[in-house]
């Protein structure tokens, strides 16, 4: 457990002293959104019909853009080499990746979201039921996006091909993300709104089960 | 102390046999210098031992039993230098040690004794982005030293970049090692002090004849 523990506080101090990936993907995150509010139009009824499917595509997107350099850069200086002969074993430094992308990556889009979603005008509960849904929801992201990034190590126009491999799988999520803001949006906060969001409870731990053993065993193929 | 022995070993990559038939054992104290031009499979040996490749062919044993059987236990064995470095820019060295050591359960005291012994104390709290190409490699051969408890130490390439004051360190720190029971493999084109090691020859003879053997494979396959 402390192994784990260093692992991601070294990966968050790396991510601190970087060159601001994150205030990147949030800048991405409301650039995109805003786009999407200015495309619709000035209708507020449309707005808030389009907003939480607009809020969920962005976070969505820009949870990818850091995701190509989880083992990138540690592929290709020999940090991989040195972390998979840890003691650590690579499910558990897969683990640790994932948990520092998502505080850095998921957790300020989180943040950011009521302000994007403002945009929209989503009212209270709509808005409640968005941060519960992307509080489940980016770290199924990271997971599902850390298995690809696992896969893409090494190859070719790997950015391109991680988006091919993980957008798809990351479908599921949107829809059931969208699904509790729009109950929620229609009406109180009840079983259509908390349904959705335990679909999204439920990925959530079908990823954390999965993620580390797919991207364990992609990153010890990606040294062969 | 164990004792590590190769029989049989052969190395694929992508489509090409780099090299068959390696046999060689290493007894505690031991060492052993791979020499041979580039492109021979120098790093993929080196890769194989640390547990990095899988063989093609043979086995690779410790104590008698296969690495790969255990594979949690031959990593607690082996430390590995690679061709890379894998120093980050923006850490600093004192943070760099400290980490792989906290990681692989050494002490603090530890790394900072391999910093010492690569005379690396000096720039402990610089970032790593201000430190040259053989400072570098010091301080990644620091990270090797730090893991004292590990018998097999794996270097490639250990003197690329290494003025002679720090190829000098780097051949003491390497006798300390062997002399405690440990054992040395090494990829090496210079300056490389290992007394009294084996030298294993990689070839491009041996891979010149083994390409013919694949290609007559792949002929038979087509036919």
């Amino acid at each position: 457990m402390s192994g784990f523990l260093h692992l991601v506080r070294r990966e968050l101090r790396l991510a601190l002293r970087g060159r601001g990936e994150s205030a990147l993907a949030v800048a991405f995150f409301i650039l995109g959104a805003l786009l999407f509010a200015f495309g619709a139009g000035p209708e507020p009824q449309l707005l808030a019909r389009i907003g939480a499917g607009a809020v969920w595509a962005m976070a969505l997107l820009a949870a990818m853009l850091s995701l190509e350099r989880q083992f990138g850069p540690d592929y290709e200086d020999g940090t991989l080499d040195q972390l998979l002969l840890t003691p650590l074993g690579a499910e558990v430094v897969v683990l640790a990746k994932a948990l520092a992308h998502w505080v850095t990556t998921g957790l300020p889009l989180i943040v950011a979201s009521p302000f994007v979603a403002l945009l929209f005008g989503l009212n209270g509960d709509a808005m409640q039921a968005l941060l519960a849904g992307l509080l489940l929801g980016t770290p199924v992201l990271t997971l599902i996006g850390t298995i690809g990034a696992a896969l893409s190590v090494g190859a070719r126009l790997g950015g391109v091909l991680l988006c091919l491999l993980v957008l798809p799988l990351l479908i599921p999520v949107l829809i059931f993300g969208v699904a509790a803001v729009q109950a929620a949006a229609g009406g109180s906060f009840d079983a259509t709104v908390s349904e959705p969001l335990l679909v999204l409870a439920g990925f959530l731990l079908l990823a954390l089960g999965l993620a580390p053993i797919a991207a364990g065993a992609a990153l010890r193929q990606a040294l062969e | 102390m164990g004792h590590l022995s190769v029989s049989g070993l052969a190395c694929r990559r992508s489509e090409r046999l780099v090299f068959t038939g390696l046999d060689f054992r290493l007894d505690a104290g031991a060492a052993l210098l791979v020499v041979g031009p580039n492109g021979s499979g120098k790093s993929s040996l080196l890769r194989l031992l640390a547990g990095l490749l899988r063989p093609f062919a043979g086995a690779i044993l410790w104590d008698g039993r296969d690495i790969a059987a255990d594979a949690h236990a031959h990593r607690a064995r082996v430390a590995y230098l690679g061709h890379g470095d894998a120093v980050k820019p923006t850490l600093t060295v004192a943070e760099e040690i400290g980490f792989w050591a906290a990681i692989d359960g050494a002490r603090v005291e530890t790394g900072t004794a391999a910093l010492t012994a690569m005379d690396l104390t000096r720039l402990a709290d610089f970032p790593c982005r201000h430190l040259s190409a053989g400072q570098k490699r010091r301080l990644a051969i620091a990270r090797v030293l730090a893991r004292i408890e590990a018998p097999l130490w794996i270097l490639d390439e250990p003197t690329n970049g290494l003025d002679a004051e720090a190829r000098r360190r780097l051949g003491r720190a390497l006798a300390a090692h062997r002399d405690g029971g440990g054992m040395v493999v090494a990829a090496s084109h210079e300056g490389l002090d290992l007394p009294g090691a084996q030298v294993l020859e990689l070839g491009p003879f041996a891979a010149e004849a083994k390409a013919a053997e694949v290609r007559g494979l792949e002929v038979d396959q087509l036919v």
